[in-house]
């Protein structure tokens, strides 16, 4: 285990040197010089020559790239044109708002996608298998907007059970630590605050986590068939074992190594792709952070934006590969 | 008889497909006795590994259905009892194996696992006393190491250590049959001798009946007391291993065994039987064998034999051995009665 998990960090350096040299080459694929981007249409020529100065773009590419990734190992992700504080103390507060809200759609759609899965497996054919795969095919299909706005419209407006944005009361906003809103609040102890924002999470979670649920149910069941029909499966049957054992222990244990890899993807996907559920829901997430620094031309912040989506997208596939060999002990590199 | 451990009576499996119904097994019946080892051999198709999924009710269901007839385990009809019942019989008192020791143990769980999960869904005892009992399973079947390979994984095991692993957890709740489908199948001669040895070994140990389903007659050879011969989901002779290996009486069995290859014999192709298994299908008439039979006269176009009884325990599905029937085919018969 530990030499895999050795030889599967090591194989993280070229995918992060990859990741690097195209968030790099970024600035330079502008059309134009940088300094000019930074200063504007009207700037002089000797303040764009200052500029190339003092940001180094008179060096070597490879002597830039250099320098890009020396700051980047000790945490400098570089400054906000728009702010002008660093990008890296910044950002912080949207990355744990996506975090938290992408890990809450994914318990959303692996807790009912997963079990909609087995249980349609379990019982093919049945109402339940046509319903849910019914569903899922509807969840595939809607569009992630509509789906927020619907929600917003029934649960927010006309039934009031949820608030309809943000990520909490606004005219009562709480201290953060973690910037995780709800681990804050238990840290704090207050609870009624945990349930608030608990409610704020309800309507986007869903948004978010519908068509990973639906992809996860329909990959649990048809892995599951395919599992059930193996011969380990009858052998476990041969020994007199119930079903629920058989379907819980040997056959999940069994189909979840495709679920696993829908799981990682889509982790992956609402991590970065989650800029409409974001807008809708007025939530402060990375999305939005750098949609709005697309707006403001924030360059430094869309490099960095995009580094750090990357760099989640890559340690989340590094968990799926180690959860691969805690299930399956085949598994080698 | 009392020491009837598994009586099976007209035993009807069918399998709906799109094609129809398909008798795959159409009217078997055979006995096991306590501590006996009852061979049943056929070629691929034959309904002999239907026949021992329907005595522990694991006919892939649909398009499988057991349609008629009754198998009785000590007096008790399985086909009628609870589903909780039947649960509590597999892997306790009938115990199966299966023809790929490759694919038959979960590949994400240790062979420990397997071994004590096998004992625990039977037994009431603690894990620590599962754990013993395993142990000494795994020892009981020849394996070395047995402490180490049981937080081993199938994977690290060769085909004959995992059949052993298999046998293990079949007999690990000590049962009064064990069906054993093909069990050396899928392994290499010396293996095969191995795992016979072992089966053998239990048998007479344990006193523990087998039912060994395969189409190796030397399997047959080596361990069987008694054979039944099945062809296209019907028997067509049933007898001691002696009879049927030294006097086979139907014509099928007589070509089965005219194909095993001798050793004396050089020069010589080896023998087939020409032509090749019906399909089977519903409202069939005639002797299924009728079309590959080198003694085939029209009754056996028009009417559908029935299992004659010879001798004591004997019998075949051939009009030939017909005693009421006037001597149509003479020459036919008396060198198949010779």
């Amino acid at each position: 285990m530990l030499a895999y998990t050795m030889r599967r960090l090591l194989m993280l350096l070229p995918v992060l040197i990859g990741m690097t040299l195209i968030t790099f080459s970024i600035v330079h694929l502008i059309p134009g010089n940088p300094a000019q981007v930074i200063l504007g249409e009207t700037a002089s020529e000797t303040a764009i020559k200052d500029l190339e100065e003092s940001m180094g773009l008179n060096e070597p590419y490879v002597v830039q790239y250099g320098i890009y990734v020396s700051d980047l190992v000790q945490g400098d992700l570089g400054t906000s044109l728009k702010t002008k504080s660093p990008i890296s103390k910044e950002i912080w507060p949207y990355i744990a708002a996506t975090f938290e809200l992408t890990l809450f759609a994914m318990l959303f759609a692996i807790i009912i996608g997963v079990n909609a899965g087995i249980i349609s497996a379990w019982k093919q054919n049945s109402w339940f298998d046509f319903l849910a795969m019914l569903i899922a095919l509807i969840g595939v299909s809607i569009p992630v907007f509509w789906l927020a706005l619907m929600e917003q419209w029934i649960f927010a407006q006309e039934l009031s059970w949820f608030p309809s944005s943000g990520r909490q009361d606004n005219r009562d906003p709480m201290e953060p630590i973690t910037y995780f809103f709800v681990l804050d609040s238990i840290i704090q102890g207050d609870f009624s605050r945990t349930v608030q924002v608990l409610k704020h999470l309800v309507l986007p979670s869903i948004a978010l986590g519908t068509i990973p649920m639906a992809i996860i149910a329909r990959m649990t069941r048809s892995s599951m068939l395919e599992v059930m029909k193996s011969d380990y499966i009858r052998t476990v049957q041969a020994k007199g074992s119930g079903q629920l054992l058989i379907i819980y222990k040997h056959a999940l244990k069994n189909a979840l190594i495709p679920v696993l890899t829908v799981i990682g993807l889509q982790t992956g996907v609402l991590l970065g792709g989650a800029i409409l559920t974001e807008t809708i829901f007025s939530w402060p997430g990375i999305g939005r952070y750098i949609y709005e620094a697309i707006t403001y031309r924030d360059y430094p912040v869309i490099q960095s934006g995009i580094l750090v989506i990357a760099f989640l997208f890559v340690i989340i596939n590094l968990i799926v590969d180690l959860l691969y060999k805690f299930i399956d002990p085949r598994i080698n590199y | 008889m009392p020491n009837e451990v598994l009586k099976i009576e007209d035993l009807h499996t069918h399998f709906f497909t799109d094609q129809g119904e398909i008798p795959a097994v159409d009217g078997v019946s055979l006995t096991v006795h306590k501590g006996e080892v009852v061979g049943v051999v056929g070629e691929s198709g034959c309904g002999k590994s239907v026949t021992s999924l329907s005595i522990m009710q694991l006919i892939p269901s649909p398009p499988g259905k057991i349609v008629g007839g009754s198998i009785h385990f000590k007096g008790e009809d399985l086909l009628s009892v609870s589903k909780k019942r039947i649960k509590e019989i597999r892997g306790n008192e009938i115990s199966m194996i299966f023809q790929e020791p490759m694919t038959s143990l979960d590949p994400l769980f240790t062979i420990g696992n397997q071994l004590r999960e096998a004992i625990r869904i039977h037994q009431k005892v603690t894990k620590k006393q599962a754990n013993e009992r395993s142990i000494e399973m795994l020892k009981l079947v020849g394996i070395p190491r047995a402490e180490a390979v049981m937080n081993e994984y199938p994977h690290q095991l060769s085909g004959g250590m995992r059949q052993r692993v298999m046998i293990a957890i079949a007999m690990s709740c000590d049962p009064e049959i064990l069906i054993a489908d093909e069990p050396t199948t899928a392994l290499d001669v010396t293996i095969q001798a191995q795992i016979l040895d072992l089966m053998k070994k239990l048998n007479q140990e344990k006193e523990t009946a087998i039912l060994m389903i395969t189409h190796d007659l030397g399997v047959v050879a080596e361990i069987c007391d008694r054979v039944i011969v099945m062809y296209a989901g019907q028997v067509v002779e049933e007898g001691t291993t002696r009879e049927i290996l030294k006097d086979p009486k139907h014509p099928y069995t007589k070509g089965l065994i005219r194909s095993i290859p001798k050793l004396h014999e050089k020069d010589q192709q080896l023998y087939s039987i020409p032509g090749t298994v019906p399909k089977p299908k519903m409202g069939n008439v005639g002797c299924r064998f009728n079309d590959r039979c080198e003694y085939a006269h029209d009754r056996c176009f028009a009417e559908t034999p029935e299992l004659f009884s010879i001798i004591n325990n004997r019998y075949s599905r051939c009009f030939l051995l017909d005693d009421s029937e006037g001597k149509v085919v003479t020459d036919a018969e008396a060198n198949i009665r010779s």
